[in-house]
């Protein structure tokens, strides 16, 4: 099997996971769930820095800049915001 | 790569799944993000061996411009992602994951485009498979940055009507066809075009704008959801292209579970996902024609009234809304609601799937004020003992309790699911005005006879409510 092929299996097995990650989720922890998959998809923060790191040009080094900014503002900020919002989730004290 | 850092990505990805596990319960979420936290360090990490060809590699040759612009480009990510997460206001929550999806995608955009460019310029050239997945990457991601900007600019509040034209969809169709021919134009014929590349790129910018001006503000939490999936598909697409398997992993994942949340938005507010996005909600004449005729009349009630069929009720239900969010008076609230419980009042707050901008937005917001989280119950669980409650109190909350959904074949929301509020035996709205809500029909439940609409703004009404009950 080729490493595309498998590559792609990984892809597809994904796929099926995240529907059954979420599918018994309870409404309440909706909007910290999608602001916790927002911050893992920050991983492009990696795809920035690998492109940056093989930038020739300046218009690429300027262009891969922006993207490790925008990266690292979408993982650090999204697990920031995702953290802030789930501290609050308490149970009663007694 | 080495089979370490092989073993590293697959512990990466673990953490990921245990991750977004955890976070779908209450008790555990916490633990699940900072996890999730912890498998994206790991993942960092791990890719600085990885950092560059063979003449620029980190480990062999060393420190370069670039490896500073990089270090200088994460701390200034670091330092707007700080700021924004800890000065955002609990309540403009979903404009932040916003405005933080757009980022994601504009990252995936570039990435995917300079990788498109990079082996346009190499003598190997480009393969259909790396073709499509950079062109995906980067039509998905510029169309999620520029539709997540518009999105955060309508729960901002800068423009919140749909914008329509006549023939709208037909145009952002034509131009989505233009993007299409581009992309195979570039994947078959002319694989180093940059007019046709950029083009595109611009293109798919427009398109984010276009597809997402004519949604209306009630209906952002789906776009964001639906935006945040869009994003993690193309940070997929990235993955491929780079060959990197924990952002395969992890983009897929959003993406996957991003769409799901999104379908369950939808079927919350009773609607299929296209009417969403190409409905325009509220154009079609039917819903206005069937507004017009309400039967009964609006009675208005005093706080000083309101207290007192609190103070005396056995049960009570509080139904918050994106009106409590406006006025912030998610602390008011639990005041109340602790003052009537010292009293022997058993209160319940009962929570919409869709209340609010986003799905568990009123949850957030109590959290905030320190409800505890089984006091919270969802609308299935509520509507059975409905029957039983004495006092309902709806605080800004419209559509989803309107009566409407259930019994005006006509009505636009027919068919969504409500909390049957109106089956309390006194219902108390508190409102600023008799100003319709986002589906923006007439309420029947402000026109029944047990009905008391209590005026004014939601933070006011409740300082005085709580002053009356402290004084009964």
């Amino acid at each position: 099997m080729s490493t595309e092929i498998l590559v792609f299996f990984i892809f597809v097995l994904s796929i099926f996971l995240g529907f059954e990650l979420i599918s018994k989720v309870p409404s309440m922890l909706h909007t910290p769930l999608m602001s916790g998959t927002n911050a893992i998809h920050g991983i492009i923060l990696l795809g920035g820095m690998l492109v940056l790191a093989d930038a020739g040009n300046t218009l690429a080094v300027a262009l891969g800049f922006v993207a490790v900014v925008f990266g690292s503002a979408n993982v650090f900020g999204g697990f920031m915001v995702t953290d802030r919002m789930l501290q609050m989730f308490k149970k009663k004290k007694k | 790569m080495s089979s370490f850092i092989a073993l590293t990505f697959i512990a990466v990805a673990v953490l990921f799944i245990l991750g977004i596990k955890l976070l779908g319960s209450p008790r555990s979420a916490r633990l699940g993000n900072l996890l999730a936290g912890f498998g994206m360090l790991v993942a960092l990490i791990a890719t600085i061996p990885l950092l560059g060809s063979a003449d620029t590699s980190l480990l062999q040759h060393g420190w370069s411009l670039n490896y500073t612009l990089m270090a200088v480009g994460i701390v200034i990510g670091l330092v707007i992602g700080a700021i924004g997460a800890y000065s955002v206001k609990m309540t403009a929550m979903p404009q932040m994951v916003a405005a933080f999806n757009g980022l994601g995608g504009g990252a995936a955009a570039l990435v995917g485009s300079l990788e498109f460019i990079r082996r346009a310029d190499s003598p190997e050239g480009i393969t259909t498979f790396f073709a499509i997945t950079m062109l995906f990457a980067t039509l998905i991601g510029s169309l999620s940055f520029s539709g997540s900007i518009i999105a955060f600019s309508k729960l901002q509040g800068y423009f919140e009507k749909p914008h329509t034209f006549p023939g709208q969809n037909i145009l952002n169709g034509l131009i989505l066809a233009v993007i299409l021919g581009l992309c195979v134009y570039l994947t078959g014929w002319a694989t180093t075009n940059p007019t046709a590349f950029v083009a595109m790129f611009v293109l798919a910018l427009v398109f984010g704008v276009a597809m997402v001006m004519p949604i209306g503000g009630a209906d952002m939490p789906v776009v964001i959801s639906l935006l945040n999936s869009f994003t993690g598909l193309a940070v997929a697409a990235d993955g491929f292209t780079i060959d990197n398997i924990p952002m395969i992993v992890a983009g897929t994942l959003v993406g996957s579970s991003g769409t799901l949340l999104t379908l369950l938005m939808c079927k919350a507010m009773n609607r299929p996902v296209t009417n969403v996005l190409f409905g325009a909600f509220g154009s079609g004449g039917g819903g206005k024609a069937a507004a017009e005729g309400v039967a009964g009349n609006v009675k208005p009630i005093q706080a000083d009234e309101a207290a007192l069929l609190l103070a005396y009720a056995q049960q009570v239900v509080i139904v918050p809304g994106y009106g409590m969010a406006v006025a912030q008076a998610q602390h008011q609230v639990r005041e109340l609601s602790d003052e009537l419980g010292r009293r022997g009042v058993e209160v319940r707050f009962a929570i919409h799937p869709v209340a609010g901008r986003m799905p568990g937005h009123m949850n957030v917001l109590l959290a905030e004020a320190n409800v505890p989280y089984d006091q919270l119950y969802e609308m299935e669980a509520i509507n059975p003992s409905m029957d039983r409650v004495d006092v309902c109190l709806v605080i800004g909350a419209n559509d989803v309790v309107n009566p409407a959904a259930r019994e005006e074949k006509s009505s636009p929301i027919y068919g969504m699911p409500i909390i049957e509020a109106d089956h309390a035996k006194t219902v108390i709205v508190m409102k600023r005005s008799m100003a319709k809500g986002f589906a923006g029909i007439e309420n029947h439940l402000f026109y029944k006879d047990n009905t008391r609409m209590l005026f004014g703004d939601a933070k006011a009404s409740l300082n005085a409510l709580i002053a009356a009950v402290k004084a009964t």
